[in-house]
């Protein structure tokens, strides 16, 4: 079984943040809430694989 | 208007009982001539088993009410003598169509699964339903089997004791007493014999009102089935619009739980609704409206002693997947065999206890999916709202979406994993028909497998060899051989071996597997049976 990973993995850390804010911009409160709910469902579906997405949703918990 | 349900189809009539200072004792008795209760009393008296039906009423239900059976259901209603007339009145849909907000976000097509005699559901009227189940009982009755319905015979009073259940009925002529052995108590959400007994339901879980419409339109709507998430017609709930037989079309208005039923019933009220979302110049008729109010929820044990309960008596689901009539209907499914054994004292009284297990674990099944659905379509707070949005707005650009997308999940069988009856797998082979699970159908020759496997203990082969018949303390079980050589659409290798050359299934009378083997084994497959009838 794959482990979620928890250490740096992205190619360009700050880019890849720049891109998320960006995405953001000019957006309203619940503008900004649906597209993160929508970019969530992406990624879940990109992954596909529950258990996964149970530690993810594990390690967001606990880190708040 | 469909007269259908305004006329007496089971009219009181003095029975015996009424001139008799003696109290009767029947052997199984059946409150309530619903769904449930007519398919008991008809799987009952084929099997030449005395049974007396009792109900307040003397028609059939009163409006469209539940509309759709599953494949499941149709199986278990061919086996009754019912099936045919099922499927030739009702109506078989493919393309549903989902809508959010004021957009279409998708469609859809079923393509159902090939290989099966019946299809994965028809819409058709409660009423024409129960008329089929009515006529089928008086078939019965003519051929002399033991069944007889009694119309306006009132449930007034239930004393329940340790090999009996004793009655008082109310009839039009005043009251009368009877005895039964046993009590299938099949009648309704409202229970009347649930609250005579002081037993009530556990785990409440959702509540809502749903507005039903039928409507006779003069417009010629396409047969397909329309789901519209928050549209402006009905803002922040749900709609849903199918097609019965007879130009019938079924709307459902999802109202929430805080409403005023008379203002919502006006015709006027109603008529703004329908014009709101079929068009202004919509010409149509209104054949039935009422306000349907559901809960999750289920008894905490479906048997007390010698009542057992089936139906919505026992739990009750909302309407989002048909998992109400359909589940009755294997709850009877379930019950009747195990019944019949220990009437004829072929099994203990303690086989009943699985009727327990399984039903249980399957009105679980359903109130988990019922509330998933009534999650999505009515979310319960600001984030799933946001997060069901979300799914809606990306099914309409991204089929992954699609699946996400509940607005019922449609009755499917429930494999009764980890009951008592089973025995373990033995085989490796698909999960699909596994111990527990219903048999699947597949196509043999010119007919199919469960016609050929009927309602009685059956020890499948494919491509093994075992006795044609073998008896177990009183059960008899007769041998159906088959091999892959008949199987020319693949479909029994498919759903039965898998990658096994050959296996030997032990099948129960509800077409449930009891147990299944790559081979013959005569002290495994004796000691399934006794553990298939409650004897280990």
């Amino acid at each position: 079984m794959t482990d979620l990973i928890l250490t740096p993995n992205l190619d360009n850390a700050d880019d890849f943040y720049a891109t998320l804010l960006a995405a953001h911009e000019g957006l309203t409160k619940k503008e900004s809430d649906a597209l993160h709910a929508r970019l969530i469902l992406i990624l879940a579906n990109h992954i596909g694989d529950n258990k996964l997405l149970e530690q993810a949703i594990e390690a967001a918990r606990k880190a708040g | 208007m469909n007269k259908i349900f305004e006329t007496p189809l089971y009219p009181y009539r003095r029975a015996p009982e009424q001139d008799e200072e003696r109290i009767m004792r029947h052997k199984v008795v059946v409150v309530g001539a619903g769904p449930i209760g007519l398919a008991a009393a008809i799987d009952l008296a084929r099997n030449d088993i005395p049974v007396l039906v009792i109900d307040d009423n003397d028609k059939v239900s009163f409006g469209s009410r539940a509309i759709c059976f599953a494949k499941r259901p149709l199986e278990i209603l061919d086996r009754l003598g019912a099936g045919d007339a099922m499927v030739e009145k009702g109506v078989e849909w493919e393309l549903g169509r989902v809508f959010f907000g004021e957009r279409e976000v998708y469609r859809f097509n079923l393509l159902p699964e090939a290989g099966h005699k019946r299809p994965a559901f028809i819409n058709l009227q409660q009423y024409y339903f129960e008329e089929f189940l009515v006529r089928r009982l008086r078939e019965l009755e003519a051929e002399g089997r033991p069944v007889e319905i009694r119309g306006r015979n009132k449930l007034a009073a239930i004393g329940a004791h340790e090999d009996h259940v004793t009655l008082e009925i109310d009839t039009p002529e005043g009251p009368y007493n009877l005895e039964t052995e046993w009590l299938i108590a099949a009648d309704g959400a409202g229970s009347p014999t649930r609250r005579m007994m002081g037993l009530d339901f556990v785990g409440k879980v959702f509540e809502d009102n749903f507005l039903i419409a039928d409507v006779i339109m003069q417009a010629d709507f396409p047969t397909e089935r329309w789901f519209w998430f928050d549209p402006p017609f009905n803002r922040g709930q749900s709609a849903l619009l199918h097609k019965q037989p007879d130009n019938v079309w079924r709307i459902d208005f999802q109202l929430g739980w805080d409403i005023d039923r008379e203002h919502e019933l006006k015709p006027e009220n109603i008529d703004r609704r329908l014009r709101a979302m079929l068009g202004e110049d919509i010409r149509y008729e209104l054949e039935w409206s009422s306000i349907y109010t559901f809960q999750c929820r289920r008894m905490e044990t479906f048997r007390k002693g010698r009542v057992i309960f089936a139906g919505d008596s026992a739990h009750q689901v909302s309407p989002f997947g048909a998992r109400g009539a359909n589940s009755g209907l294997q709850d009877t499914d379930n019950l009747v065999w195990k019944l019949r054994l220990v009437i004829e004292g072929n099994a203990p009284e303690s086989l009943l206890d699985s009727y327990d297990f399984e039903r249980i674990l399957a009105a679980d099944e359903n109130i988990l999916n019922s509330t998933r659905s009534t999650d999505f379509i009515t979310p319960k707070s600001e984030i799933s709202r946001i997060l069901r949005d979300a799914v809606l707005d990306l099914s309409a650009e991204h089929e992954f979406a699609r699946p996400l997308v509940n607005s019922g999940r449609l009755s499917v069988p429930a494999v009764y994993d980890g009951s008592p009856l089973n025995t373990a797998d033995a085989l490796d082979g698909p999960a699909i028909s596994r111990p527990g699970a219903p048999c699947p159908d597949a196509p043999l020759g010119e007919g199919f497998l469960l016609e050929r496997l009927g309602d009685r203990f059956i020890l499948l082969t494919i491509d093994a060899d075992a006795p044609d018949e073998i008896e177990e303390d009183g059960i008899t079980v007769t041998r159906l051989a088959l091999s892959v050589r008949d199987d020319t659409t693949g479909a029994l290798k498919r759903r039965y071996l898998g990658d096994e050359p050959s296996a030997v299934y032990l099948i129960r009378p509800d077409q449930h597997v009891a147990a299944r083997r790559p081979s013959w084994n005569e002290n495994l497959f004796r000691a399934a049976i006794r553990r298939a009838t409650g004897k280990e």
